[in-house]
């Protein structure tokens, strides 16, 4: 058993890596919420704008990731707006695991066109600033992950404004409630849906921002991050946002003392195992309502 | 099963007998083709119609989709490479256990799982997480040897079950497929198929029915579990290597969806045909990349493109490639 202090920036540590997986679960949350749907292309996509933002750092174009998150995002929200008109609206219908096979068939297509076009090489960007780190106890923390940990809960409760205060965030809200009386007093369904979708993917480019700084890209980087995605919604409850952030927290934590107290590999066994306890036992998530 | 289909299985199974001879015959003739190349990429085709077969029987028939099913796959492989190798056993007699052992791992996710009441995606996420726990596992613990992976000492003697000649894996692998369209086709005929399809349409009626749901469920899961770890067993046996994230891995699982749902899920011959298509492609693919050398990095095209088959097959044509031809059978799906 690890020193107390040990544990202290363990734990510090995972809730930074945290920030991020409640921006990519926010952004699962909102799309399951509104749509109904289970995006299995979560990790994938999310995948895909790492390399946007692999390609938009490296020459000749050579942007600072985070100066390019408003680039990436904005990409990430007409890519995920696009997808759904072409594609998974027009099929979202029917049984709900056909609409999990449809975004399973569009990992498969994202994953191996990454691999052809990519190669399978893990790539990395050099930031100036990766190295530095701020001492905090026992705990060094490297400052992009504090960047990235406060831009991550900023977006997030930028969104969660958004979603409360503007126009569009109360339609999608009213959307996710109640289809049929959202259809009844005017609101465009078939085009919120796909904003609401683009608003969930654009919330992984934003991530992938945050986390290129300190992470690498590959073909199957997309992988690690589903599990972990879904694990966190569901933890927290489909659908529910404050549910995705103190899941995501949960999530960081568990997995950085897991790896602390039971070694590198055996420690990743802590998500997949509160993911099936989860849904053996209360399904509905620790804040979801009804089961 | 009408005169014509029964002719066309045993004309079928007839050509899948006479390949391996066939083939040599070319290679003899001196027509430029490697027979053992040809007969591996037909015992591949077997081989990936059966595990596709045993999730089409879960996922197909009883509609309970899975994207974990390499548990069951890797459960099997693991057992018996552990008791041939660590323990000393007999390929040949760890094959039932590990079969067994399968069915096991089957009927302990099915009860955990359908207890639960999980169903749809929810399933097929939970049986992710579960390949997902196991494969850690295997990374870590010690009788695996983790991620160093277990290797099987070549000795090619057929009580050994590893054959000098490739030809007789590839009977084996066509045996296991032909045992395997056996079950499907008794599934289309008997009342536990019956009630499967039954389940998979609509479970709340079958419950009114007086259907077992449950059991019905577990017990399907772990038969197709037993067929998957006799498909891991035999993939043991032809590499003589396994590790945790071939046996545990995503894309055993993926490879068995895929087939099953583009060739037909619910159909007899789906996973076959879905299995026969799948090689078509990569074999493609892969000589394309061998001629052309600007396409080299063209592998992974056979994935894309089955990937979108998986999608247009998933939105618009349920019954699989089987459903173009002719009439619908009747293990089909209403749904979509």
């Amino acid at each position: 058993m690890p020193d107390l202090p040990i544990i202290l920036a363990g734990v510090i540590n995972g809730l930074l890596a945290g920030g991020i997986y409640v921006l990519v679960a926010v952004g699962l949350t909102l799309i399951y919420g509104v749509l109904h749907i289970i995006n299995f292309a979560h990790g994938s996509l999310l995948m895909l704008a790492m390399y946007a933002v692999f390609f938009l750092f490296k020459p000749p174009v050579g942007i600072d990731p985070y100066l390019a998150l408003p680039i990436v995002t904005g990409g990430a929200f007409i890519f995920g707006y696009l997808v759904y008109r072409w594609l998974i609206g027009r099929f979202n219908h029917g049984r709900d695991e056909n609409i999990l096979l449809i975004t399973l068939g569009l990992s498969i297509v994202i994953d191996n066109a990454a691999l052809m076009f990519f190669t399978g090489d893990i790539q990395t960007i050099d930031v100036p600033y990766a190295g530095r780190m701020v001492e905090l106890g026992a705990a060094f923390l490297p400052v992009p992950k504090i960047i990235s940990f406060f831009a991550a809960l900023l977006l997030c409760g930028a969104l969660g404004l958004y979603m409360a205060r503007s126009d569009t965030g109360k339609a999608i809200r009213a959307l996710a409630k109640e289809r049929q009386g959202a259809r009844l007093v005017g609101i465009d369904v078939d085009k919120l849906f796909a904003v609401s979708y683009g608003i969930g993917i654009a919330c992984l480019g934003a991530a992938a921002c945050l986390l290129m700084p300190t992470f690498y890209v590959s073909p199957t980087s997309g992988h690690a991050f589903v599990l972990i995605a879904f694990t966190t919604v569901v933890l927290g409850g489909m659908g529910s946002f404050a549910g995705a952030a103190v899941g995501g927290f949960i999530i960081g934590i568990t997995e950085s003392l897991g790896g602390l107290l039971l070694g590198e590999q055996l420690g990743q066994i802590g998500i997949s195992l509160i993911f099936i306890l989860i849904l053996l036992l209360r399904p509905s998530g620790l804040f979801g309502g009804k089961g | 099963m009408s005169r014509g289909t029964l002719a066309l299985c045993a004309a079928g199974l007839l050509a899948a007998i006479l390949y391996p001879l066939v083939v040599r015959g070319l290679a003899g003739a001196g027509v430029g083709v490697s027979a053992n190349y040809l007969i591996n990429v037909g015992m591949l085709v077997f081989f990936v119609a059966f595990i596709g077969q045993s999730w089409n029987i879960a996922g197909g028939f009883a509609g309970q989709t899975s994207f974990g099913h390499v548990v069951f796959f890797g459960t099997g492989a693991y057992c018996s490479t552990i008791l041939h190798v660590t323990h000393g056993w007999n390929p040949w007699l760890a094959w039932p256990v590990a079969t067994a052992a399968g069915a096991l791992v089957g009927w302990a996710i099915g009860a955990l799982a359908f207890r639960a009441g999980l169903k749809g995606s929810y399933f097929a996420l939970i049986t992710l997480a579960f390949a997902e726990v196991f494969r850690i596992l295997a990374n870590s613990v010690e009788f695996t040897r983790g991620g160093l992976g277990m290797l099987i000492k070549a000795d090619q003697r057929p009580e050994n079950f590893q054959f000098r000649d490739p030809m007789w894996i590839y009977y084996l692998a066509l045996a296991l497929c032909v045992v395997s369209l056996a079950i499907a086709w008794q599934l289309t005929r008997g009342r536990f198929g019956a009630r499967l399809v039954a389940i998979r349409e609509n479970e709340d009626a079958a419950r009114a029915l007086g259907i077992d749901v449950y059991t019905e469920k577990v017990k399907v899961l772990a038969l197709s579990g037993a067929m998957c770890a006799a498909g891991g067993t035999f993939y043991a046996q032809k590499y003589l290597y396994i590790d945790p994230s071939i046996a545990f891995g995503v894309d055993k699982s993926v490879e068995m969806l895929l087939v099953s749902m583009v060739g037909g899920a619910g159909t007899v011959f789906g996973p076959l045909v879905g299995s026969l298509v799948l090689t078509a492609i990569n074999e493609g693919t892969r000589s394309l990349a061998s001629v052309v050398p600007a396409l080299k990095n063209v592998q992974p095209l056979s994935l894309i493109v089955y990937g979108a088959m998986l999608i247009l097959i998933v939105a618009r044509l349920p019954d699989g490639l089987m459903g173009l031809f002719g009439r619908r059978k009747s293990g089909k799906r209403h749904d979509a």
